[in-house]
């Protein structure tokens, strides 16, 4: 017959579909001579029989050896071995048939020596269990008992087992039983290898070597073994310095990134055109709880799209908080440039009357925004260290935001404009640059900007009227440090903040870290008020 | 650096004007401005870089005491830069600027320059506008001006007087209650030059003094710029020729090109260079 | 920064005010002063009585009024703005309720419930000798006075100014206020201080021990009125209205503006602590959301509403504004904070020179209008 592609496929997949059928039928059923030793005379050979049937590891030897935990096993006179199933039946393991329980079985009582094979028994047949939690279990359990008899056992299990999280669990079991030999190469080679694998679950063990107890004696009597424990330790700490210090960054770059998008909008109304807007903040809200009308206009009407709703809520939130930008613009803000603090407090008159108008509308407690399940969740690496996928989409949305405004600032006719007007705002009056028009666009970028910060920030943390209010410090902040009228300030200042308050978070505390980088930036500024990267050239007074 | 404390009580004591440029003797000194080698004001190969452009390229100049120079150039040539240096508001980028022969100027704030002697005039007039005239003088007048000084000071007769002269002097005397916004252009140039006055400066750095004036006021500007000319050492920058001629009087007159001194002499001889015509005078 | 046409001083005369705005003055004061007599010396049925709630209310007001004359002083007249001069006012309230949580208990020694909480079992440095009333008083003038200072010296020194010094000021005020917040350090956590029973040994919540905190507040805001007009009256106010107007020009006078800036700033620092301090047994409660920058950027609107670099300005806008808060709370409470944000927009679109440069206009142009 001709091996067409076609042909292979059909002959693997009626392979594969017949497999497990021959394998669980196979699997089901036990040999008579392991069950026989169970009905023999001596204690000797029923441990030896229970054994037998923990090396087993087929489904049903398990059954067999949890009707033995139960008290279920009966043997006939004839030494048949069968499992009760409640009073009239049993079932046969070598044949598989339930019959009708026989006049003459008698149950098969456990002693305390057979009850101790029993458990290791199970656990070993548990290693091969078709459950992944159950055999993740009985290596955690082995793991506990660190008998090097288990070896062979483990090792046989190791091959066969494909889940990482259980390999693993089964090479910490391994390693604890090697631990225990009583050759001392073979325990400094399995200290070497637990030190190898920088996984700090074995921890403890090693530690239990290399410290002496209250009378100054030491667990282990050999001074090599000892040293390669001390090493292995050191390997292993250094790996977990190393994990916590990459999530430290990993997060840091997260809140940075948030703390970027948050303050870039800022950065351009503040920045290039000298207003204090201190309603930014209501501005991301309003962002937000529009991320938040969209998903509930999806959950009504779109449910099957449900993942994709974030989408839909980007050009949305732009465009309703460029447009409440632009309002505010025309109406307030127009009056009063080239009088910061005037802006200043007329902005935070705005920004109390749109919490308030938030609050009425949707009420004052925080509103549910879910994140889409392609958003859920994350990627380990390192063997410990979690990256969620919310915030790497966050990370990488904050960049692509960047980069718009880049292009949009260096490569478009508005962005030429807003350059003009920001260096001097007569001049490009008097060549023909529409200022009001500029001002007006420009003030909605900077707005709408915000509104996708605020979609972003919906994803990570809770949205309630107030949310506003817990950034409007923070982007400040940035835009301050990172100098005033730079792009790329606000990036460096915007990453570097979150990156400065992540690292000092673990030695003092969230609170501590915050007034901290608050102060450090009160100083900075002092030394150097232009910020970070400060704008070329002799500056006006 | 604690702020020079000079207290003025010696008579001015007055030897003639002169003709300018000469050294005099017997000057009004402060207690502190060593000018024995008669020379208020040095400045040594200055040079002023900002990003790369040169505003003052090694500018040498020296003031006589008593004297009245005038400085004339191109616009861009560094008049105003050269006088921000003097009064501390730019920091050279290289060599020395000496205020008599022991006070270097780029060891003190622009506070400290002031209170040592060195008074300015702005090319834009830069009172205080929502102050009255009055009060516009009293706070330039020459005082202690730390904040417990300022915070107990009274006017008493002496300093009521000066004022009265300065503001009869100024033809102020009748708008002296008004707010100084409130005056015409060129009494706010008169007013400015009043305040400069009251600080009883050693050495005056006048910027364009008659710019927006009438002919009548600038006429009278050269008269009171001739009357300090001695008691006081003057620098006055300037682009109208007639004014440049009434004041020079046969004293030396400088003219800066492109951060640099191009040429110097009397009037006439600066007239005359060739080099001056080219760049600035033209034929 | 619109210009502005206040009246400073004329000639440096010494009187501080014209013969008939000290009558004016007088007459109010006076008025004021009746309302706790009216209080205590009439039943409560009587139509003269003045309830012991408006007594409270009316001292409250006092206290923010000081605070917005402390804030007119390095606002209106030297054009520094502070968006954190809560903190000044929180942290003199926090010296007093100190000396008032020491009170509260029968014996210096107990120490205050919430550091029970913490399984605290001494009081920390910080707290001692604040049994001592005159201590206590001593910290009110002088934590707020040294912070000022020495936030002052460096942030005069390098020369920031205008926008960047507000924000910085705001990032100050949120900074105190998280360190304030938290139970560990010392000062009752979010809670803050409460439950005062008694000051210098009087009932604290008696109509006594209330109209002798009202009387005092009355006082001390009449004598700091007086104080600052002798201080802008003088030589150096004007130096600081020069420093609002152009600071550099007022460079090449002669005149170093940081030693001004630093005495005004320091000056309002304290005046405004000692705000704070007879706020908190008139109020009852002292907590870190005193430091929140809401509350400082209102202080400025109550400025702002009243006429700033007026002084007596910034004390009518702190009652109008107050008082209107008042009135909003009881009838419209949803609507109080539309009102707000409103009265900050048209204030600073339309009132400039707020309510008492509306009024000098007003009376200009009826000056005009008579022949």
């Amino acid at each position: 017959m001709r091996l067409t592609y076609r042909s292979f496929k059909r002959w693997l997949l009626a392979f594969v579909l017949v497999l497990p059928l021959q394998l669980s039928f196979a699997a089901e059923l036990v040999e008579p001579q392991v069950l026989s030793g169970l009905a023999g005379d001596s204690n000797d050979e029923r441990a030896k029989s229970i054994t037998a049937l923990g090396l087993l590891s087929t489904p049903g030897a398990a059954v067999v050896l949890a009707a033995l935990g139960d008290g279920n096993v009966l043997i006939t006179s004839d030494g048949r071995i069968l499992l009760a199933r409640g009073d009239q039946q049993v079932f046969d393991p070598t044949t598989g048939v339930t019959q009708a329980r026989p006049s003459d079985a008698q149950s098969l009582t456990l002693n305390n020596r057979l009850r101790r094979a029993l458990q290791s028994a199970l656990a070993s047949s548990e290693l091969f269990s078709a459950q992944t939690s159950t055999r993740l279990a009985a290596a955690q359990r082995l793991q506990k008992e660190a008998d090097p008899a288990r070896a062979p056992l483990i090792e046989r299990a190791l091959n066969a087992e494909r889940d990482q999280n259980i390999r693993r669990a089964l090479e910490v079991a391994l390693a604890s039983a090697a631990i225990k030999s009583p050759d001392a190469v073979i325990r400094r080679n399995a200290i070497i290898a637990l030190g190898e694998s920088k996984n700090a679950a074995f921890k403890p063990a090693l530690l239990a070597i290399v410290t002496a107890s209250s009378s100054g004696q030491y667990a282990e009597p050999d001074d090599t073994v000892r040293a390669a424990a001390t090493l292995a330790l050191k390997q292993i700490e250094q790996h977990q310095t190393l994990i916590s210090w990459v999530g430290n960054i990993f997060f840091g770059i997260s809140l940075g990134s948030v703390l970027l998008l948050a303050a870039i909008g800022l950065a351009i109304t503040f920045g290039l055109m000298g207003v204090i807007n201190m309603a930014h903040g209501e501005l991301l809200m309003i962002g937000a709880y529009a991320t938040y009308i969209v998903q509930s206009l999806f959950k009504q009407w779109l449910p099957g799209w449900m993942d994709w709703y974030v989408l839909a809520a980007l050009p949305v939130a732009f465009l309703v908080t460029a447009i409440v930008g632009m309002a505010l613009e025309r109406t307030v803000i127009r009056w009063l440039y080239g009088r910061p603090l005037e802006t200043l407090l007329a902005t935070w008159g705005i920004s109390l009357i749109l919490m308030q108008a938030v609050r009425s509308i949707f009420g004052a407690q925080n509103v549910e925004v879910a994140n889409p399940s392609w958003m859920s969740g994350g990627i380990t690496v390192l063997g410990n260290l979690t990256l969620s996928y919310n915030r790497l989409v966050i990370i990488g949305f904050a960049f692509f935001v960047v980069m718009a405004v880049w292009l949009v600032l260096n490569y478009t006719r508005l962005g030429l404009f807003v350059r003009a007007i920001t260096q001097n705002r007569q001049m490009a009056d008097c060549v023909g640059v529409p200022t009001g028009r500029v001002d007006m666009l420009a003030f909605g970028l900077g707005s709408g900007i915000a509104g996708l910060a605020g979609v972003a920030l919906s994803q990570l943390s809770n949205v309630g009227p107030d949310l506003g209010r817990g950034y409007i410090v923070d982007s400040f902040m940035v835009v301050v440090l990172g100098g005033v009228g730079q792009l790329a300030g606000t990036v460096v200042a915007a990453l570097g903040l979150g990156i400065l308050n992540k690292i000092i978070e673990p030695f003092w505390g969230a609170v501590i870290a915050k007034i901290a980088i608050l102060l450090f930036i009160v100083l900075f500024v002092q030394k150097r008020p232009q910020g970070l990267f400060a704008p070329k050239g002799r500056s006006a007074e | 650096m604690s702020t020079p404390q000079v207290e003025v009580t010696e008579s001015l004591d007055t030897l003639g004007s002169g003709a300018g440029g000469e050294a005099s003797y017997g000057r009004p000194k402060r207690a502190g401005v060593d000018t024995t080698h008669g020379a208020i004001l040095y400045l040594d190969s200055i040079s002023v870089v900002f990003d790369g452009f040169k505003a003052l390229n090694n500018l040498s100049l020296d003031i006589g005491v008593g004297e009245l120079r005038c400085i004339i150039g191109p616009n861009g040539a560094g008049k105003t830069t050269m006088m921000d240096v003097i009064t501390g508001k730019t920091r050279a980028t290289s060599g020395t600027a000496f205020f008599g022969q022991n006070y270097d100027l780029a060891q003190l704030s622009e506070a400290q320059i002031a209170d040592i002697g060195i008074g300015r005039k702005f090319q834009r007039p830069t009172v205080f506008e929502n102050h009255t005239v009055f009060e516009n003088l009293e706070l330039a007048m020459k005082a202690n001006k730390n904040v417990k000084s300022t915070l107990f000071a009274r006017l008493n007769s002496t300093q009521r007087d000066k004022i009265a002269e300065t503001l009869d002097m100024l033809r102020l005397t009748a708008d002296q209650q008004r707010e100084a916004g409130l005056l015409s252009h060129g009494q706010k140039q008169w007013l400015e030059i009043g305040m400069l006055l009251m600080q009883e400066p050693l050495l005056l750095l006048l910027d364009e003094p008659v710019a927006g004036m009438t002919d009548a006021e600038t006429e009278r500007t050269g008269e009171l710029l001739n009357e300090l000319r001695g008691k006081h050492s003057l620098v006055v920058v300037e682009h109208d020729m007639d004014f440049v001629t009434q004041i020079a009087q046969g004293g030396k007159v400088t003219v800066l090109c492109e951060g640099s001194v191009l040429a110097e002499g009397t009037m006439q001889q600066v007239q005359e260079d060739q080099r001056v015509i080219e760049v600035y005078l033209g034929r | 920064m619109s210009v502005m046409h206040t009246t400073i001083a004329r000639h440096s005369s010494s009187r501080l005010y014209s013969g008939s705005t000290w009558t004016g003055i007088a007459i109010v004061v006076a008025f004021f002063a009746c309302l706790p007599a009216l209080n205590l010396f009439f039943p409560v049925d009587h139509p003269l009585h003045v309830s012991s709630f408006t007594v409270a209310l009316i001292g409250k007001f006092l206290c923010y009024a000081l605070a917005a004359l402390a804030l007119d002083l390095v606002w209106g007249y030297t054009g520094i703005l502070s968006l954190g001069h809560g903190l000044f006012f929180a942290l003199g309230g926090y010296a007093h309720g100190m000396y008032l949580m020491r009170a509260a208990k029968s014996s210096p020694e107990i120490l205050p419930d919430f550091m029970g909480f913490l399984s605290w079992k001494t009081f920390p440095w910080f707290w001692s000798f604040t049994e001592h009333f005159w201590y206590a008083m001593l910290l009110v003038v002088l934590v707020p006075g040294v912070l000022a200072f020495m936030f002052g010296y460096f942030a005069f020194r390098s020369r920031i100014k205008g926008v960047y010094f507000s924000i910085i000021t705001q990032a100050l005020t949120f900074a105190a206020m998280l360190l304030f917040f938290r139970n560990e350090t010392g000062f009752g956590g979010n809670n803050g201080f409460t439950d005062f029973k008694k000051i210098l040994g009087f009932d604290i919540t008696s109509a006594d021990t209330r109209a002798v905190l009202y009387w005092v507040s009355l006082a001390t805001l009449l004598g700091s009125l007086i104080l600052a007009r002798a201080i802008t009256q003088s030589k150096l106010g004007r130096v600081l209205t020069a420093i609002r107007d152009s600071e550099s020009r007022l460079r090449f006078l002669g005149y170093e503006p940081l030693g001004f800036k630093l005495f005004i700033w320091t000056v309002s620092a304290i005046l405004c602590g000692i705000a704070g301090a007879l706020y908190v047994p008139q109020v009852g409660i002292i907590n870190p959301s005193e430091m929140s920058t809401e509350n400082s950027i209102e202080m400025v609107i109550w400025v702002a509403t009243g006429g700033r670099g007026t002084l007596i300005g910034p004390i009518i806008g702190a009652g109008t504004i107050n008082g209107l808060k008042t009135w909003f709370t009881s009838v419209f409470p949803e609507f109080w904070l539309y009102a707000l944000g409103l009265i900050f927009v048209l204030v600073t679109l339309f009132l400039p020179q707020g309510i008492v440069g509306l009024a000098r206009q007003l009376g200009q142009r009826f000056k005009r209008i008579k022949p």
